[in-house]
């Protein structure tokens, strides 16, 4: 458990989004993919994937349909519309902007100041 | 709980728990499902499995919750659901549900019905066409509404204000359809009444200016819907018949529509009649008379694009006009508008005052109410602290637990809300037919609206959010860990809080509430008991309107003198007189009088006005009025002889300077002719009760005849037993002459009608403020005995006296209650003055009003405290804290 790192607030919006753009999901295979995407190092408690997933479609980031998932269960499955797509861009891009700065910012040393 | 289980599915449907929710139930259920198949293909077993995948999902209705919120909050759902929560709540305390309930359904039952009567009596205009441009005439600075009837010709023909100018007059009359003769209330109107008010007929037609050929011209009708309907079972074969008012033939033309009662609020008349028959109907032709300004109002609608001052000027400019040309008649011919559905301003203006003070009372009644709750509701919060604090421990938010608290409190106020409703208007309903007075057409016309709805639904919201706030505070402030490791014994403060406040506030309140009843109270009976000038008891009342008969000029006096002594030779009458209108009724006709010495005879060089009494010789012994000086009037005092009158003591202090001077002394009428005064009587009350010293003079029927005739009756024996005599003596001399019999006291009722309805009013909400005020003390009090139980049970173990008990339990209620009532009683006293404007004689300094303001209250605190001082009294220290 100790090699897991806690979610930054509004970092979970972004992941899902991410997942998603991969191809169609549907909740819990969001979580799976977030799972194996970033190396089972994020934790992610199960049901507050879903209050994310209902402000997402209801932003127009993510549109959502009933299909079969492929063990034959009813599911809802995600998507991306390009709203979404454009949004992820704009996040990631922020995401790398501001991860370069605190990088930059960490490993400054005494005789750089 | 059935009702729960019954109420669940019926909002559900209501609300739609819409797709939404069933989609969203299903997506979570398919995600465990997922998750459980996942488990069971790593080899769990299936139960097993799906145990597991709905304790890793987390806790499944708080984050369905929190799906509902991310979709924008479906906000009737969420607020289902809290209402669905404090119903449950509140179930759980039915006492305290019950106490605030009933307490927001008097407050806000008494604001609407306070606010109903000002609505139909101020607020809502009068249901003719555009109302918004009619206006009533007033003459001269104390804004009398009464004309005179060429006055009016004047300034109907000659204004350029309005689209003509109506009058009217109200009147009795004696009405004979064939079988049944009766007597009706009517309005004298002129012709162009129907049109200038643009009223259209129901049935039949009007009459107009144009069917008006002098007096006696037009002896038409026009039936009011109401008495069509109850008098003549709707037959529209009514038109054009031909019916007796007073004997003389007047045919029926048609009838008004049925939201048309004329223009007089709270009178409702029978029917119209042309005020050009004034001779046949008042048994007087009065139109000619510049002097006599009999008309009741004048009134019509601006013409289109003037302004009410640049009529007022219109008028003014006529008035100077005629003051100019008739010296002797008119004075103070200037104008003023009003609107006329409460006739003049001095109708309107107490009513308008009255009504104002009476909704200041009922909002305070609101807010003392809305305190009460506030306080309940902020100990029920710390009561609940251990709940609130655990809720809050285990993840819900502040926001949802104040929006909870919130949903509480604005479902006590729509439950009590709607009840306090339903039962001001069945009180209105009951208002608006009730026949206050059995001699006159008086009505309150009120009739719940829509308004009222609102009114009443603004006011719950509004006193919702208010008593739902003040626990607010204290639930932003707690701290979850604090409370649930300390417990919820608390701390016993010594500190004011706001609870503390809001009871001082609350009971202050309702100090001030039976102040003011205890003053209206005190003053209705004082002046019951103040001196009228004559004596109701053991008198009957016989009235009679002898034109109704056909009776006119010299065989008035006859038919009165003959009356007068048939009523005497009854036994057990001691004595009979006989008055036009008896003191107290519907005010006093008065006249202008001059000192002898006048020689100029104009309205402004008046000495006085003087209430005036045409009687009978034994008029004073039969009303029980005492002569103080010179002797009484007699059947010798006629036509032939000099011209007399008897005085009261005003009247001789103010025209003459003294009794002694006035006896024997001379004044002047206005037509000139010279009275010599030969006797004076006590003071009395003429016009109201409420009213100074009047100056009144009484003149003997035989020199001064009048028509309308009312007989005294005194008897040494319960006069009801003779009311078989009376009528057998009446008929006995004219069996056509209408008449009724009433004593004198049920003739006061008249009188004393404002001053009752007002103590009514304000003991009303007295009672109400006596009420709140006991359930305000009795909740505090059973609270601060049940916080401290524990504490009280070890004083007890400790071997604490009774009164130490209670001094520790209820001590501090007490306290308060006392502050309060203090500066409620301090502020009751103030607001009283006001009161002395409506009710006569209402002194708040009055030691008895001040005694019994202060043993109510005591007392109130002795009931409110009573429970709660029995609980604490017999606290037993073991069982107490074994149980703890």
């Amino acid at each position: 458990m100790t090699d897991q790192a806690q979610l930054l607030p509004g970092t979970l919006d972004l992941l899902i989004l991410k997942a998603v753009s991969l191809g169609p999901l549907h909740g819990y295979g969001v979580l799976l993919r977030i799972g194996q995407i970033s190396g089972r190092a994020l934790l992610i408690e199960q049901g507050a994937l879903y209050p994310a997933l209902f402000r997402l479609v209801r932003q127009g980031l993510l549109k959502a349909n009933w299909g079969t998932s492929e063990n034959n269960r009813r599911a809802k499955f995600y998507e991306l519309t390009s709203a979404g797509r454009k949004r992820l861009r704009e996040e990631t891009d922020g995401w790398n902007r501001l991860t370069a700065a605190i990088d930059s910012a960490l490993a400054a040393r005494p005789e750089e100041t | 709980m059935k009702l729960l289980g019954w109420f669940r599915p019926v909002t559900a449907k209501l609300f739609h728990r819409s797709e939404t929710a069933i989609d969203m139930e299903e997506e979570l259920h398919s995600h465990i499902q997922l998750r459980a198949d996942d488990l069971e293909r790593s080899g769990v077993p299936h139960a097993e499995a799906e145990r597991r995948a709905r304790i890793e999902f987390g806790s499944h209705e708080r984050f369905k919750e929190e799906c509902h919120e991310a979709l924008g909050g479906n906000l009737v759902e969420t607020l289902v659901n809290d209402f669905r929560f404090s119903l449950r709540v509140l179930r759980k305390s039915p006492v305290f549900t019950f106490a605030a309930v009933f307490t927001l359904a008097l407050a806000i039952g008494s604001n609407s019905v306070v606010f109903g009567v000002i609505e139909g009596l101020i607020l809502r205009p009068l249901h003719v066409p555009q109302a918004e441009s009619l206006w009533g005439l007033e003459r001269g600075s104390d804004k009398a509404v009464n004309q005179s009837y060429p006055d009016y010709l004047d300034l109907r023909d000659r204004n350029r204000s309005f689209d003509g100018l109506a009058a009217y007059n109200v009147a009795d009359v004696g009405i004979d359809t064939g079988n049944n003769p009766s007597g009706a209330w009517i309005v004298e109107t002129t012709g162009n009444y129907f049109d200038v008010l643009r009223i259209q007929p129901y049935i039949g037609r009007f009459f107009h200016a144009s069917d008006e050929y002098g007096p006696n011209s037009a002896p038409f009708i026009v039936l009011t819907y109401a008495y069509w309907h109850t008098h003549f079972q709707d037959d529209r074969g009514v038109v054009g018949r031909v019916v007796q008012l007073n004997k003389h033939p007047f045919t029926i033309l048609g009838v008004a529509p049925p939201d048309f009662q004329g223009t007089l609020l709270f009178v409702a008349p029978d029917f119209w009649v042309p005020i050009v028959n004034q001779e046949q109907i008042e048994g007087t032709y009065m139109l000619n008379a510049r002097g006599t300004r009999e008309i009741l109002m004048v009134m019509g609608h601006l013409k289109a694009g003037v302004t009410p001052a640049q009529a007022i000027a219109d008028l003014n400019s006529i008035g100077a006009d005629l003051e100019k040309s008739y010296p002797k008649d008119d004075g103070h011919m200037t104008f003023s508008l009003v609107r006329p559905s409460l006739s003049g301003d001095w109708i309107a203006g107490p009513i308008r005052a009255f009504l104002t003070g009476l909704m200041l009372l009922a909002a305070l009644i609101l807010l003392a109410a809305c305190a009460n709750l506030g306080s309940l509701f902020a100990a029920r919060a710390a009561d609940r602290s251990r709940e609130v604090a655990l809720r809050l421990a285990l993840g819900s938010s502040h926001k949802r637990i104040i929006r909870s608290l919130f949903a509480e409190a604005v479902l006590i106020s729509l439950v009590g809300g709607a009840i306090g409703l339903w039962a001001s208007i069945g009180l209105l309903r009951g208002l608006s037919v009730w026949e206050p007075l059995p001699t006159a057409p008086v009505r309150i016309p009120v009739k719940p609206d829509a308004n009222v709805f609102l009114f009443a639904l603004l006011l719950v919201l509004a006193s919702g959010f208010l008593f739902g706030i003040v626990p607010v505070r204290q639930v932003l402030r707690a701290n979850p860990y604090e409370v649930v490791k300390a417990g919820s014994s608390g701390r016993v403060g010594r500190r004011m809080t706001v609870r503390d406040v809001l009871l001082v506030v609350q009971i202050a309140i309702c100090a001030v509430l039976v102040t003011s009843s205890m003053v209206a109270v005190r003053g209705l009976v004082r002046s019951l008991h103040s001196n009228f000038g004559f004596e109701p008891r053991n008198a009957m009342l016989v009235e009679t309107a002898l034109s109704m008969a056909g009776y006119s000029g010299d065989s008035v006096p006859v038919m009165q003198k003959r009356i007068i002594e048939a009523l005497a030779t009854i036994p057990g009458v001691e004595s009979v007189g006989s008055v036009d209108r008896p003191p107290l009724y519907y005010g006093a006709n008065s006249s202008t009088v001059f000192t002898d010495k006048t020689a100029d005879l104009r309205p402004s060089n008046a000495a006085a006005e003087a209430a005036m009494y045409n009687i009978s010789p034994e008029y004073f012994h039969a009303a029980g009025t005492s002569l103080l000086s010179g002797r009484s009037l007699t059947w010798h005092d006629d036509k032939n002889s000099p011209r007399v009158a008897v005085v009261n003591r005003q009247f001789a202090k103010q025209i003459f300077g003294s009794e002694s001077r006035a006896l024997g002394g001379y004044y002047k009428m206005p037509d000139g002719t010279r009275l010599q005064v030969i006797g004076i009587v006590e003071d009395g009350k003429y016009g109201h009760l409420a009213e100074d010293p009047q100056p009144a003079m009484f003149l003997p029927i035989q020199q001064s005849p009048s028509s309308s005739t009312v007989f005294v009756v005194r008897s040494d024996r319960d006069p009801q037993q003779l009311v078989a005599a009376i009528k057998k003596a009446v008929q006995g001399q004219d069996a056509g002459l209408p008449f009724e019999i009433r004593s004198w006291n049920q003739e006061l009722d008249s009188a004393l009608f404002g001053p009752r309805m007002a103590t009514v009013a304000l003991g009303v909400l007295g009672m109400m403020g006596a009420m709140l005020s006991i359930t305000g003390i009795f909740g505090i009090a059973a609270y601060s005995v049940s916080r401290r139980l524990r504490e009280l049970g070890i004083r007890v173990a400790l071997g604490a006296q009774r009164s130490e008990v209670l001094q520790a339990a209820l001590g501090r209620a007490l306290m308060l209650l006392a502050i309060g009532s203090l500066s409620g009683l301090v502020l009751g006293i103030l607001a009283s003055r006001v009161l002395a404007f409506i009710v006569y004689q209402a002194t708040p300094r009055d030691p008895l009003v001040l005694g019994g303001v202060v043993v109510a209250m005591s007392l109130l605190g002795v009931v409110a405290t009573w429970i709660p001082a029995q609980r604490a009294l017999a606290i037993d220290p073991v069982t107490l804290l074994r149980e703890e």
